[in-house]
């Protein structure tokens, strides 16, 4: 029998006086320990499918669980890790209390902190910025601190909303190698919004694709690529044909948007 | 440990240029407007120009008559005025300290529940709004009466009229500073599932720092104020504010005595202002852009 780790059924989303229809009958499951990615051009209500399932905003109709329970049930229970687009670090903290504030709302004790965060300090290499405050760092060190912060109480599931989105390729190659470093060590289960294909294919056990208008499942590609996925991976022709697999997909789905994008890489 | 020493080394000298920098510039600020002063009286003075005001030695006295006041006996065989302004200075600071400490108070707290109370907010801000436009003199005596009944000492009856002062811009403050967290830092906490608490205090009022300090120094100033004010109707002679109604009496007679008070009072509400822009130096730790 599968571990279920979230269940997604007719789930649709419907915006001001039904004049918006963001989802419309979106249904699939995430087992335990899966890496899912959800692609699709802008507007297709990528964002909105994740907040829903982060019981951040409710569905119009459908359901989510997570764990077997309803969402809100998941968050009362701090089953949720989330990272946005931006870091959404504070300010006025340094690197080690950004990190451990998830720990401090579950209650851990001073010493427990610490150690997790030393751990997770050594996780994302930024060991030697500890009492840093966040605007001394690169956008590329912010992101990892909120990586760091997320995966801190090894939540059940992780919700990433276009985390390395307004990073330069460099940095968010290396930030993909790091995140799947961090996913095997802790091994969460994780959503991951995107909308760069390479990225989701590199990343992925498994690349939801989405259509636009009314925002719904298009299709799925698993993707066979063996663990752990190192630099060769990208250059590895299975990786291209997959690719090429998603995108067809994407197109088919009437996303050209996502294509543009894709081709300007 | 010697890469440390390096990297201090020209870290104070940069600290040091600044601080001469500073000073340099508050001296030639001071000198321009030591200039600016003496000018118009030479000019008014001589040209015989009445308007606005005829410019003599009465109305305009000479700054070095001012600054000299201060170091002459207030009467004959008394102490030196300067003594005497820097005895009623530390008597208002007690009171303007402990103004601006309660009003700052109850302008945060009041803050902090109208901010969780939208009903609450929409219905008392006009009044808190209304408290400010009643001129203070007019509910100074009331204070003063009122709390007199209770066998409160009369400094502090004058610290309650200064917090008068202060709370506004606290709670105005505070309750913008509290809706300043970003949406995205929000829904970080909601899916921590947080309580009301924790977000107030992990984030809403961390957020809220800078607006405080913004109010805390309008505030600060505005306590020095309420607490020379408030000594008039209380008549308590002990303060700047009995000091500044002697003077005003004997004015036409030595008008530099009322100047050398304005100036000790000014030095005052400089030291409360600067008191509070140290705190917030070591308190508030954000972006160097993003600080007000």
């Amino acid at each position: 029998m599968t571990d279920v780790v979230v269940s997604i059924q007719k789930l649709s989303k419907v915006f001001g006086r039904g004049n918006l229809t963001a989802l419309k009958d979106i249904s699939f499951e995430v087992e335990r320990g899966e890496f899912i990615s959800l692609i699709g051009p802008s507007g297709c209500g990528k964002s909105t499918l994740l907040r829903i399932v982060g019981d951040i905003i409710e569905p119009s109709t459908g359901a989510v669980t997570v764990n077997g329970k309803p969402a809100r049930r998941a968050r009362l229970d701090r089953d949720y890790g989330i990272v946005f687009q931006s870091p959404v670090l504070y300010d006025w903290r340094t690197v080690t209390r950004n990190i451990s504030l998830p720990l401090e709302m579950l209650g851990w004790d001073r010493g427990r902190r610490a150690k997790r965060v030393k751990e997770m300090l050594q996780l994302v290499e930024l060991e030697g910025f500890e009492n840093h405050h966040p605007w001394q760092l690169s956008g590329g060190m912010q992101q990892r601190v909120s990586l760091a912060r997320a995966f801190s109480f090894s939540p059940a599931l992780l919700l990433m909303d276009e985390p390395f989105g307004a990073l330069d390729e460099m940095t968010r190659e290396r930030l993909n190698m790091e995140l799947l470093q961090i996913w095997s060590e802790i091994g969460s289960t994780v959503i991951f919004v995107t909308h760069s294909i390479q990225e989701a294919v590199f990343l992925s056990t498994r690349v939801a694709v989405m259509s636009a208008r009314p925002g719904r499942i298009a299709g799925i590609v698993p993707v066979d690529l063996p663990q752990p996925r190192t630099a060769a991976t990208r250059e590895e022709p299975r990786f291209f044909e997959l690719v090429t697999q998603v995108r067809e997909q994407l197109h088919a789905a009437g996303a050209d948007e996502v294509l543009e994008e894709a081709a300007l890489q | 440990m010697s890469a440390i020493a390096l990297q201090r080394q020209p870290a104070r000298a940069a600290a040091v240029r600044r601080v001469v920098g500073r000073a340099t510039l508050f001296l030639l600020v001071l000198a321009a407007l030591w200039g600016l002063w003496e000018g118009y009286r030479w000019l008014w003075m001589r040209e015989g120009w009445t308007w606005p005001f005829v410019v003599d030695d009465i109305t305009l006295p000479p700054l070095q008559n001012i600054f000299g006041a201060l170091f002459e006996p207030a009467r004959v065989n008394g102490p030196l005025l300067i003594t005497l302004l820097w005895h009623s200075a530390l008597f208002t600071a007690r009171e303007a300290a402990v103004g601006f400490a309660i009003g700052a108070s109850v302008g945060f707290a009041l803050g902090v529940v109208l901010a969780h109370f939208n009903v609450l907010q929409r219905g008392l801000l006009p009044y808190i709004v209304a408290s400010q436009t009643i001129p203070i003199i007019a509910i100074a005596p009331m204070v003063v009466v009122g709390l007199g009944s209770y066998n409160i000492s009369a400094w502090l009856r004058v610290a309650v009229i200064a917090a008068y002062l202060t709370f506004f811009p606290v709670t105005v403050n505070t309750l913008r500073g509290l809706h300043s967290a970003e949406p995205r830092a929000l829904e970080l906490m909601h899916s921590y599932a947080a309580s009301r608490w924790a977000v107030l205090w992990k984030l809403r009022v961390p957020a809220a720092l800078p607006y405080l300090f913004s109010a805390f120094k309008v505030a600060a100033t505005a306590s020095v104020v309420g607490a020379i004010i408030g000594e008039a109707p209380s008549s308590i002679p002990d303060g700047l504010g009995g000091a500044i109604i002697n003077f005003n009496q004997y004015y036409s007679l030595q008008p530099a005595n009322l100047w050398a008070t304005n100036v000790v009072a000014a030095c005052l509400g400089i030291f409360f202002f600067v008191s509070v822009v140290v705190v917030e130096k070591l308190v508030v730790r954000r972006a160097p852009e993003h600080l007000a």
